[in-house]
């Protein structure tokens, strides 16, 4: 078996003599460079005794000899070979960046966060405008629209959720219903969860999950498609051809998810409805027939209108935040996942602002 | 740690170094009756190939006979419908223990077309991932020496080691790639089109390199490309890919002399005949 890579020192003059024994590789080094670091001065180094030398051994010799401008002697032609590459070149390698204190970078980070806050907002409404430049300038240009894309996009973004958003909507509506119902029976008002339910969805709920399910569903895959694009240049490659890009495929997307919105919202109103509805029926005995002609009495219209005004801003919202995240991928495919998450963020918290705003709107003009 | 479980450790590496013996074997590859089938599309049917240890061999062949197939069959990457592959007189297929696989593994290195680097960490970083696999207890200092070394070796400029991959060109990107790949100190390098995207500058500078560093460490290098420049400079040995077979392995004058159609078309092509005219003319200087 080959031995560990060692050395032994005899004194001579200027300082100790080493010689090296066994095989001076990687896998062998052990402890070996802190050893040598340890001596005092060193004037020569012997390589007769080495077995086998690879980079890694030949670097340390060469740093040792350098350190205590010893000789080196006994090499071998694969070894004299190695050190030869080395000496060559002097010039000084880095390896790691300059790093700052902690307390700067800290301050730094702090800034860039907060900068970078307001950079996406006002990226956002950049994006925003110039994808309205490019709706007037397609419909003034008279160019055909996109229905392929758009069809595709409606298909994905809109059909292929209707499963997952039936079923968690569906199951929300019996969360509520259940729990309303528990609070209400305290005061023998059991059937008044017909109504917390039914104007709850209608108003609120049904449209809110939808847009956080829409969000992570599609304006994540938004921005992981166009980040994708972005790294393998095909956006590039477009705008050379002389498709604009958010003609082909912003514009597309937009549509779909601002077209899709108030389905699904009333979908999935529908649905927790209907598991109100389910509940209502097991759990309190309430007859379904009794529980719908309850909701045509108690849900206005108003409810109704104010989830179809929301639906497509919430739509619009979210295609335009998953959109401009793609677009700004550069470099890397890092930046595609962290576009993506941020996308998704930006679109729940953008969504959720505004539904605020709405929910103050549409009360004080009196749509209770 | 304690004093025993330590020894115990270094009994397990110089045991586990031993595992693998490069100097031992005259073929470094041995690929036998390979076949690599995707759907109805036949790649390879009875491959051959012998790859001698130390020497550059060459792989050509058009577009689509899978050089690139053979290189990931051989490094594990895509599993063979039928056929053996001995690397080092071992076969991946039959290899059943983690820690073997590893041994081989650590004989070899690949750089691979794009260069592949890990978009995330720097140049050094990225060179220094190998290292950390397999000997997790060197220490960071020694780690960064290497690193910068390996930069130095492979023609980098001295400020590239912090880089990240993005913020490098075409050739950087190869070269830290070979840096990577040559991480280990490997017995065996596979390099895939090194010179493909290169300027003609570049290229001659990375056939050089390769040829330089082959030299310098004893590499065994199993070579694709498409570049006859590279071969006329680099290669020891050719070997020509077609009919889904090695049609023909030797030197270029042996290639020459055989009869197949697509070999003459390929070195006596225009294209064939400029790179071996400059090789003569270098050759002469």
């Amino acid at each position: 078996m080959a031995a560990k890579a060692d050395f032994e020192t005899s004194d001579g003059a200027g300082g100790a003599e080493v010689r090296f024994t066994g095989r001076l590789t990687l896998a062998r080094l052990g402890d070996l460079p802190a050893r040598l670091d340890a001596l005092g001065p060193i004037a020569a180094l012997d390589l007769s005794g080495v077995e086998r030398i690879d980079t890694v051994g030949a670097w340390i010799v060469t740093r040792t000899a350098n350190a205590h401008d010893a000789r080196i002697s006994g090499a071998s032609e694969e070894a004299q070979r190695l050190l030869q590459a080395l000496a060559d070149d002097k010039s000084e390698y880095r390896v790691h960046r300059d790093r700052r204190p902690m307390w700067a970078r800290m301050l730094e980070q702090l800034g860039t966060a907060s900068a970078g806050v307001w950079h996406e907002l006002v990226g956002i409404v950049d994006f925003f405008g110039a994808m309205l430049i490019a709706l007037f300038i397609q419909i003034r240009a008279r160019r055909r629209i996109r229905w392929n894309a758009i069809v595709t996009r409606f298909q994905a973004v809109g059909v292929d959720a209707l499963p997952i958003i039936g079923l968690m909507s569906f199951l929300i509506g019996i969360v509520i219903a259940q729990q309303g119902a528990v609070q209400l029976e305290q005061f023998g008002l059991d059937v008044f969860t017909i109504n917390l339910v039914g104007r709850a969805s209608i108003r609120e709920l049904g449209l809110l999950m939808t847009a956080i399910m829409v969000a992570g569903r599609s304006g994540s895959a938004f921005a992981a498609q166009i980040g994708t694009m972005k790294l393998t240049e095909e956006v590039d490659a477009m705008r050379t051809i002389g498709v604009s890009p958010m003609e082909a495929i912003v514009l597309p997307r937009v549509a779909a998810s601002t077209i899709v919105m108030p389905l699904l919202g009333f979908y999935a109103s529908i649905c927790a409805i209907a598991g109100g509805g389910v509940f209502s029926w097991i759990g309190l005995d309430i007859p379904p027939l009794t529980y719908i002609q309850r909701l045509r009495e108690i849900i206005p219209m108003t409810d109704f209108w104010a989830m179809l005004i929301k639906a497509p801003v919430f739509g619009i919202l979210i295609g335009v935040t998953g959109c401009y995240s793609g677009m700004q991928v550069r470099q890397n495919a890092e930046e595609v996942g962290r576009r993506t998450t941020s996308a998704v963020v930006a679109a729940i918290f953008l969504v959720i602002v505004l539904d605020a705003f709405f929910a103050v709107f549409f009360s004080s003009i009196g749509w209770n | 740690m304690s004093e025993d479980e330590e020894q115990a450790e270094i009994r397990h590496e110089l045991a586990s170094a031993e595992a693998v013996r490069p100097e031992e074997f005259d073929v470094a590859i041995r690929v036998r009756g390979l076949v690599n089938r995707f759907g109805d599309a036949v790649v390879h049917d009875h491959l051959d190939l012998d790859v001698r240890s130390g020497e550059i061999l060459g792989v050509v062949g058009g577009s689509g006979t899978g050089k690139s197939v053979l290189m990931r069959s051989i490094v594990g990457l895509q599993i063979p419908q039928a056929g053996e592959i001995e690397v080092y007189g071992k076969s991946l297929d039959t290899i059943a223990d983690e820690e073997e696989s590893r041994d081989l593994r650590r004989r070899w290195g690949v750089m691979f077309q794009g260069g592949a680097l890990f978009s995330t960490l720097s140049v050094a970083e990225n060179i220094q991932v190998p290292l950390r696999e397999y000997y997790p207890r060197v220490d960071q200092q020694l780690l960064d020496e290497i690193a910068a070394y390996k930069v130095a070796m492979v023609g980098l400029p001295p400020d590239a080691g912090p880089k990240f991959p993005a913020e490098l060109s075409g050739g950087m990107v190869k070269r830290a790639g070979l840096a990577r790949a040559l991480a280990l100190d490997p017995a065996l390098l596979f390099l895939d089109e090194p010179t493909a995207g290169l300027d003609p500058i570049g290229a001659a500078k990375f056939d050089a390199l390769i040829r330089e560093l082959a030299d310098t460490m004893g590499l065994t290098v199993f070579l694709i490309t498409h570049d006859l420049d590279t071969l006329y400079a680099t290669c020891d040995r050719v070997a020509v890919l077609a009919e889904k077979k090695v049609i023909a392995v030797g030197t270029i004058p042996e290639l020459l002399a055989t009869e197949h159609p697509w070999i003459q078309e390929y070195f006596n092509g225009p294209r064939g005949r400029a790179a071996a005219g400059c090789n003569q003319i270098a050759e002469r200087r």
